[in-house]
């Protein structure tokens, strides 16, 4: 009682300062459906709010944590299988609580936030800021904090939207993913007045270009791009947003859409500008539920207590009394379990369930009244209510859903999915991510709209009247029961019931990504190989400069022979041939060619020099693959590339370094790679120099240079004397010409 | 009736989510529920004190399974159930003494446990009867040793004449009982609020010159115990260790300063190395156990043990509220609680060492935040109550004069 006249007053207090008289209630929009079909097949035939999560329902940690939180309306907004979450609030406390109001609005249509939130617009009900969570939220964050922050920004500012609940978090460096198998996330935000200039989910990592509004920066805010913050789903809005939801049709969720479009600005731009800012948590916890993955973090997280009080052992719901034990054990009052079974760190072990000889369970969920024979070994599981498996089944990061039974010997490899009353036949193996349902797959696949809905022949959410066709669905269930043990006898084993989803092309990368079971090394290891190649260069893009010719001393000498110079070498001559046969081919002006070659050869601290020699190698390639008979011909070629492209390889040579670093490798090129070149190469020489391409000093330089080689070398410093000597005999004329100028 | 159940919800409700912390602050709301509950119970015209123990029994149980952690609620329930007995039996001699008459005879089904009410219902004086109902302490031995002796056994003498005169009491008894419960009730929350004076009264006799105190944590009652040693004019210095991970110890600084006491702040590592020129620990626990054993704030066993090496007393003030008559032996009470790691560690910078995705997929990095110490009796040197100074050996017969051993287990009848 003392806490609550401490809390009344404290309202009061608040109120005194807002100068209102009549008490405003804290009200709350809780989501009951996700909108999306990530939890599929289980949520075919239960909604995703009332799955267990650690022995409770998502939904009762959500509520839970808004009763704690002093929200005193709840108004949850239900659509797929909205009788069974009603007649399980029903049952429970939820509606009986003095000071918490749980209202439920009803739709059978809404297939989007969308429609949700323009439903709950039209009830009416919500006049002030509310609180939008989902259902599937576990969190102890306190909202008095970010509450009273959202309502003073209002107070200054009425363009102040949103205020979103973001938890750093930091994505795995490999995966590019967070802990809770969403993408990585990117969000810019103004570090003092903690406003949202951006926010891009699915960013992958070979794009990272981000171009907020360019109104932010003229307004000299500073700004923070954050990839290790997590989005908590918990968002305290103003009561604008159900009007703009209204309004607008292109938003079928919050995020990233709405979100997204608000940021930007692009948003109703016209009429004002409306302004999201962000709420990081500092110690506490908030998540939510989105995949088979964060199902599995958060449980960990649950077991971890990071979640406390709302943990196990804290009778926070009607869950049963569990004691906590030594290195995270949670075992429920009364267990049956045999005196040589084990049971590992980090396992909630629920009420009523039995446990046979040796069996092993470690980092699991068991459910209450469950029955688990001897020899069973059971890793990273979460194991529902009443499932019985029978002995020596090998269960390994694995759901398996309420009523399942597990025949005995078989096994369930890592990520198996099984929904709700499945039989596993014996001796069967169930391969890895696969999910078994007693319903078929739904053959026709909603191209955007996924949704919670069974497939036409058991949904019965579409139909208000449902208490006689929930009897109808059982009854077509227990026929489809009855037909699946005939028709998929081989999928799940002589005596068991089930279909095995088959995985949609292109999902497949998901699979493992949202699994419940960690990601396999191997795969982790091809990932980081993968982007340890793309990471090598997106590194040296850091270091180099944006713009502006590199020290020439930073790299001491390119061509050295180590494999990796070579590998670079060879990666950079493909990448150049390739912007250059585009450029040839697009007819791509002179300077965006140039732009080009220099996006390539920076990241690789390359010089101008291997630019100029990879390009003219390019160009020769391109003159020798265009047709010829003859070398007269090959010739002509060659001089009607150099002359297009000209000017593109100028920039490259300018200096005497540059031009002779050509001369090097054209000579390679025609003792090697083009050996038609060979004849021809006074020629092209000449050509260089006559469209002023080599000076005359280069080409000295090189006959100088070559003057101490080995015979070998010499052949085309022979080939080309008689124009080296003219060449030296001119530039003395000239010299002579200066000195007689000079004089 | 339904708003005491919606306040007793509430209650539970808060104590589920560990809304209320603090032994005395839960004692406080504890007792002030019950009385609530207690004053709106309607109790039949037979065997009231029964009727009220089994609902207080009823309610007692949803409030300690609540927060079994919290064992000062279920203190308070004893206590409260004591003062029923207490007060019924008070009653029941006291009538009969005013009627000079022996009428145990129908009271005694009402008992649960008959003998004793035969007992009390002989014996005239209401010392005599209470004394009858505890285990035996030493001051009851010494107050009513002629009563108990003298007491003759005569029961089962009513008579018709008796009965009307009886049932004219009882009403009026109805009455009496509950208002006495409830003065009583309202003397206990008197106590618990005013505990600290009676114990800081003390202050002088152990707090010397020139002295220096360490304390861990914070304590109300350690910073009472302190300030009335400063108000005397003791000069003494305070050492505290700050308490990881809540820091509490920090608050405490704060406040001595802000009373103008020479204080030093040490971590809880440190105690050890500052233990030597410590003249005196003193602490305040979470809950006393019966044996003499203290429940407190995690640390305390390190600075008691501490404290043992050095030869430093090791003073436990605890108001009576916090006296637990359970012994630590029992696996069925729970002495800790494991709270949330984020006290200890930034779960953003840790986020990255519990991505189950990768690896084993099993958690590598387990944080372990325990709130509670057990300091075994033995390194206690003495407890301070609102009585006066006590040996550990000395707790389980100071439990004796507050609880009746029948409400050792609050469970309701029905389902025991």
């Amino acid at each position: 009682m003392g806490t609550k006249k401490s809390l009344v007053s404290r309202r009061e207090g608040a109120e005194y300062d807002e100068e209102e008289v009549s008490h405003v209630p804290l009200k709350a929009i809780l989501l009951a459906d996700s909108f999306a079909s990530n939890f599929r097949p289980i949520t075919l035939e239960r909604p995703k709010v009332l799955l267990p999560l650690v022995n409770v329902p998502m939904i009762d940690y959500t509520l839970a944590w808004l009763q704690s939180e002093d929200v005193e309306q709840v108004f949850v907004f239900c659509c797929a299988h909205s009788d069974q979450l009603i007649s399980y609030l029903e049952t429970s406390k939820w509606f009986t609580q003095p000071n918490f109001l749980v209202k439920i609005i009803k739709s059978t249509t809404a297939l989007t936030v969308w429609d949700a939130l323009r439903t709950i617009n039209y009830e009416n009900v919500i006049h002030e800021d509310f609180v939008l969570v989902s259902g599937d939220t576990v969190s102890n964050m306190p909202l008095s904090n970010v509450i009273k922050e959202h309502k003073d920004r209002r107070k200054k500012d009425s363009n102040v939207l949103m205020t979103m609940v973001i938890k750093q978090s930091k994505p795995s460096p490999v995966t590019h993913q967070s802990r809770f198998g969403t993408d990585e996330l990117l969000m810019a935000i103004d570090p003092c007045t903690r406003q949202l200039f951006y926010y891009q989910e699915n960013t992958t990592h070979s794009e990272e270009f981000i171009s907020p509004d360019k109104a932010f920066l003229t307004d000299n805010h500073s700004m923070c791009v954050n990839n290790d913050k997590q989005v908590c789903y918990i968002d305290i809005c103003s009561e604008e947003v159900l009007r703009l939801f209204d309004e607008n049709f292109d938003y079928q969720h919050l995020r990233p859409d709405f979100v997204r479009d608000l940021v930007k600005g692009s948003l109703l731009d016209d009429i004002m500008s409306y302004k999201i800012f962000t709420y990081e948590i500092p110690s506490s916890y908030a998540a939510r539920i989105d995949n088979f993955r964060s199902y599995d973090t958060i449980s960990k997280d649950i077991i971890q207590r990071w979640t406390y009080p709302y943990v196990p052992d804290v009778q926070f719901h009607r869950n049963s009394a569990t004691k906590h034990e030594r290195c995270g054990i949670y075992r429920a009052s009364d267990i049956d379990q045999s005196r040589s079974a084990e049971v590992g760190p980090f396992t909630v072990i629920g009420n009523g369930t039995k446990i046979g000889n040796t069996s092993k369970i470690s980092n699991s969920v068991v459910g209450e009244s469950c029955s688990i024979g001897s020899n069973v070994s059971i890793d990273g599981c979460y194991i529902w209510n009443n499932v019985t498996i029978e002995d020596g089944c090998q269960l390994k990061h694995a759901i398996v859903c309420d009523g399942v039974v597990l025949k005995s010997g078989s096994v369930l490899e890592p990520g198996v999915v099984l929904s709700i009353k499945v039989i596993i036949g014996r001796n069967v193996l169930v391969p890895a991510y696969s999910k078994v349902s007693l319903l078929q797959q739904p053959t026709k696949v909603d191209s955007d709209e996924e949704l919670e809905y069974a497939d036409s022949s058991s949904s019965i959410t579409y139909n208000p009247s449902s208490s006689e066709k929930l009897d109808m669905v059982s009854k077509d269930l227990k026929t489809e029961m009855m037909e699946s043990q005939l028709c998929t006898a081989s999928e799940v084993g002589s005596d068991g019931a089930g279909f095995i989803w088959s995985i949609p092309e292109g999902s497949l990368e998901g699979e493992w990504r949202h699994s419940v079971a960690p990601i396999p090394p191997e795969k982790l290891s091809e990932i980081s190989q993968r982007i340890n190649a793309e990471l090598y260069i997106n590194q040296d893009r850091s270091i180099v400069p944006a713009s502006g010719e590199l020290e020439p001393d930073s790299i001491s000498d390119v061509s050295d022979d180590t494999d990796s110079d070579k590998d670079m070498n060879a990666f950079f001559e493909k990448e150049v041939d390739l912007t250059f046969r585009r450029a040839v081919h697009e007819n791509t002006d002179d300077d965006t060619v140039i732009f080009l070659l220099n996006q390539i050869r920076m990241p690789l601290l390359l010089h101008a020099e291997d630019c100029a020699s990879a390009l003219f190698y390019s160009m020769m390639k391109l003159a020798l693959d265009t047709p010829h008979s003859s070398h007269n011909e090959l010739l002509r070629n060659v001089s009607s590339v150099i002359k297009k492209w000209k000017n593109v390889l100028k920039t490259f040579m300018k200096t005497i370094d540059q031009q002779f670093e050509v001369i090097l490798k054209f000579e390679e090129m025609c003792s090697e790679s083009m050996k038609e070149y060979s004849r021809i190469f006074v020629e092209i020489l000449h050509l260089l120099y006559e469209k002023d391409l080599i000076l005359e000093d280069a080409v000295i330089r090189w006959a100088i240079e070559k003057e101490g080689a080995d015979e070998s070398d010499k052949v085309f410093v022979k080939k080309a004397e008689v124009f080296i000597q003219w060449l030296k005999e001119a530039s003395e004329a000239d010299d002579d010409e200066d000195e007689d100028d000079d004089d | 009736m339904p708003d005491v159940n919606a306040l007793v919800n509430d209650f539970v409700t808060n104590l589920k989510k560990r809304k209320i912390e603090g032994s005395k602050s839960t004692a406080k709301i504890t007792a002030e529920l019950l009385r609530t509950f207690i004053s709106h119970q309607r109790l039949p015209n037979t065997n009231q004190a029964g009727a009220l123990i089994e609902a207080v029994k009823v309610a007692g149980e949803q409030l300690i399974a609540a927060n079994p952690v919290e064992l000062a609620v279920g203190n308070i329930v004893r206590r409260v159930l004591h003062i029923i007995r207490e007060e019924d039996v008070s009653l029941t001699s006291a009538a009969i003494g005013g009627m000079s008459l022996a009428a145990g005879s129908d009271d005694e089904d009402n008992w649960d446990n008959e003998d004793h009410a035969e007992l009390s219902a002989a014996s005239v004086a209401a010392a005599a009867a209470r004394s009858s109902l505890r285990p035996p302490s030493l001051q009851t031995l010494l107050e009513d040793v002629p009563h108990l002796t003298a007491a003759p056994h005569t029961s089962s003498s009513g008579g018709d004449s008796e009965s009307k005169s009886r049932s004219a009491d009882k009403s009026s008894r109805i009455r009496k009982l509950k208002h006495n419960v409830i003065e009583a009730v309202n003397e206990l929350i008197l106590d618990i609020t005013t505990c600290h004076e009676q114990i800081a009264e003390q202050a002088v006799e152990l707090i010397h010159q020139n002295e220096v105190i360490l304390t861990l944590g914070s304590s109300q009652t350690v910073l009472e115990f302190l300030c009335a040693a400063k108000e005397k004019k003791r000069s003494f210095r305070v050492f505290v260790a700050e308490g990881a991970p809540r820091y509490q110890g920090h608050e405490l600084a704060k406040e001595l300063v802000a009373r103008g006491l020479q204080t030093t702040v040490i971590t809880d590592s440190a105690v050890f190395a500052m233990i030597s020129r410590v003249n005196m620990v003193i602490v305040g626990a979470h809950v006393v156990m019966a044996n003499g054993g203290v429940v407190a704030p995690v640390g305390m066993n390190m600075v008691a043990l501490a404290a043992q090496r050095h030869a430093v007393p090791f003073v436990v003030l605890a108001g009576i509220h916090k006296l637990c008559p359970l012994y630590p032996h029992n696996p069925e009470i729970l002495l800790n609680e494991l709270r949330s790691p984020s006290e200890l560690l930034d779960f953003g910078e840790f986020s990255d060492c519990l991505d189950f995705g990768s690896g084993a997929g099993s958690p590598l990095l387990h944080v372990v935040n325990p709130t509670f110490d057990y300091v075994p009796p033995t390194l206690v040197s003495l407890f301070i109550t609102d009585t006066g100074g006590h040996n550990p050996s000395y707790m389980y017969r100071l439990i004796a004069d507050y609880y009746s051993a029948d409400d050792l287990e609050v469970r309701p009848r029905s389902t025991s």
